[in-house]
């Protein structure tokens, strides 16, 4: 399929597209949800939570759009507060003490903008993420199932494998928004597209993810199972290598590839 | 704070490089953002003031206002005098993305401000102890992070962990380089990465917020020293005011995300006036310094 990267914006965005919790439920089993950060709250942006791959027991975390307006407020359109980034750490802190590997499913238009959000620390929850993830003692693999926007979605995307569904964008800040920064526009979301190279081909062709995941033909919305099943596919494949991995190894792995970026 | 800081009868500007480079011999008074003239308005309290003395008080109005400084000014009131020494100098972008204009700007900047990118960095010594050092410098593409200024620290990071020695960050950044898009955005990861490299070792990592540290140098090395210090006033946050406003349709309180606002909410250690910088870092290395004395150079 041959379709502009505005259009792929667009795709990425739609709101029957599958969301965390449908890839949580069809590639995991025994899922139980856990709340919370210890220090403020709970963020129903982001899910966590421990469940069985194969028979491999994992901690998930996704970030989670609503369906509707409804489910959209109380999930706050996916956008994580500073407690959102706080609880995932702290579920990923109890991995590595567990030995667990990490998946993640990254899915958001960007951290939260707000008051309250600044008067927590939202700069200091990304930043300690980003550092924390990068000595993680145990495997991580992400996945930017829809929209991956700025430090909102790399604060779950520090990992030994990152990847992209076919139709998925990840970018430095929303098209919207860089439009309005640079050329003071807003309304040349559609040109800020073209020009920010957000696509998971060209990321694929920098060199910043390492796959692209197939999506059914139209998009990931006209067939869960497929896609769903092809995400399975990979995380199973990525897991038994780097269960395999020196922790050493896979940390110094790890660094080397920001590093190399 | 200093209530009448002209007292101060110390030159705040003097020569730091220790072997200057040949790119270096603009005189400082030639840097674009320094007050032009024998006299400055200050845009605080509408004040004229004699500029020669505003130079000498570290570019603070008697009102508390903090006049923006360059990051070679930054260098001359930290650090000892002869004792810099630049690293990555040439360091320069490859404008990852061939954005439409950026290549042109880029070299259009360089000329106008005589910086490569927005960070000087490289080692230098206060009060006697050799630190690693980077400046940000918001003259340059508002101090945006692209590429360059993530390599540059990067860099900084593993050498001074190399050489077991702290690094000084100051920091001014509207944020990640728009022009350089998820390459910029993965410099956040990458230089948070050698910052946690470099504190699993044992050595000390202090920040000094300015005005302004926002967006993706907040949400990456800035907020990660042991020790956040913040100068008076500056506007330090994630998203920018402009943008909160419109998110969520009503005026921010005043005084929102400036240095006091984030010293009462517990995310900035220590708020630091502009002449009281140098003592301050030097007092702060000392008490991390008595494990490196034995071997390290101390110029």
């Amino acid at each position: 399929m041959n379709i502009s990267p505005w259009e792929k914006v667009k795709l990425a965005r739609m709101p029957i597209r599958p969301t965390g919790l449908d890839y949580i439920d069809r590639i995991f089993e025994d899922f139980i949800e856990l709340h919370g950060d210890r220090f403020y709250g709970e963020d129903r942006a982001i899910v966590g939570g421990i469940a069985f791959f194969d028979n491999i027991a994992v901690t998930v975390i996704a970030q989670q759009k609503g369906r509707n307006t409804k489910e959209n407020i109380a999930r706050n359109f996916s956008m994580p507060h500073p407690e959102g980034y706080r609880k995932a750490l702290r579920l990923m802190k109890q991995a590595e003490k567990f030995g667990r590997p990490i998946i993640c499913f990254i899915d958001t238009p960007g951290a939260f903008c707000g008051i309250g959000a600044e008067e927590r620390g939202q700069g200091e929850a990304i930043a300690t993420n980003l550092a924390e993830m990068m000595m993680l003692k145990t495997p991580i693999i992400s996945v930017v199932i829809s929209e991956g926007g700025s430090g909102g979605a790399l604060a779950l995307g520090v990992a030994d494998r990152v990847y992209m569904l076919e139709h998925a964008i990840y970018s430095i800040l929303s098209p919207e928004g860089f439009a309005s920064i640079l050329y003071k526009d807003a309304s040349k979301a559609e040109t800020a597209a073209n020009d920010m190279k957000l696509t998971a081909q060209d990321l694929y062709q920098f060199g910043i993810i390492d796959g692209i995941i197939e999506e059914p033909y139209g998009g990931a919305h006209n067939d869960y199972d497929y896609v769903i099943g092809k995400v399975r596919e990979v995380i199973d494949l990525d897991l038994k290598e780097l269960m395999g991995l020196s922790v050493d190894e896979l940390i110094e792995k790890r660094y080397q590839k920001f590093r190399n970026i | 704070m200093n209530r009448n800081p002209f007292k101060t009868k110390q030159y705040a500007i003097s020569k730091i490089y220790r072997s200057r480079p040949q790119e270096h011999k603009l005189p400082i008074e030639d840097k674009p953002n320094v007050p032009e003239g024998i006299m400055t308005k200050c845009p605080g309290c509408g004040k004229i003031i004699y500029t020669k003395l505003l130079l000498k008080n570290y570019k603070m109005c008697e009102c508390g206002y903090y006049f923006r400084i360059s990051a070679n000014e930054r260098l001359a009131m930290v650090l000892d005098e002869d004792s810099f020494v630049e690293l990555d100098q040439q360091l320069t972008s490859r404008d990852p993305l061939n954005f439409p204009g950026y290549g042109d700007k880029l070299v259009k900047t360089q000329t106008q401000t005589g910086l490569v990118d927005g960070l000087v960095s490289g080692k230098g010594a206060i009060c006697g102890l050799p630190t690693y050092i980077g400046v940000m410098d918001a003259s340059f593409f508002m101090g945006s992070m692209g590429t360059a200024i993530g390599e540059k620290l990067a860099r900084l990071f593993e050498r001074a962990k190399e050489e077991k020695l702290p690094v000084i960050v100051f920091t001014a950044s509207g944020g990640a380089r728009m022009q350089e898009g998820i390459f910029s955005l993965m410099q956040m990861a990458k230089v948070s990465g050698a910052v946690a490299k470099h504190s699993k070792a044992g050595l000390l990592y202090i920040t000094v917020l300015t005005d302004p540290t926002t967006g993706g140098v907040t949400a990456s090395f800035a907020m990660l020293g042991d020790i956040i210090l913040a100068e008076p006033g500056a506007l330090i946050g994630f998203a920018g005011p402009r943008v909160i406003e419109q998110t969520i349709g009503q005026k921010l309180p005043q005084g929102f995300q400036r240095a006091e606002f984030l010293l009462e909410h517990g995310f900035v250690d220590r708020i630091v006036t502009r002449d009281k910088m140098k003592e301050t870092l030097g007092a702060l290395l000392k008490l991390h310094y008595k494990d490196y004395t034995s071997n390290t150079n101390l110029f």
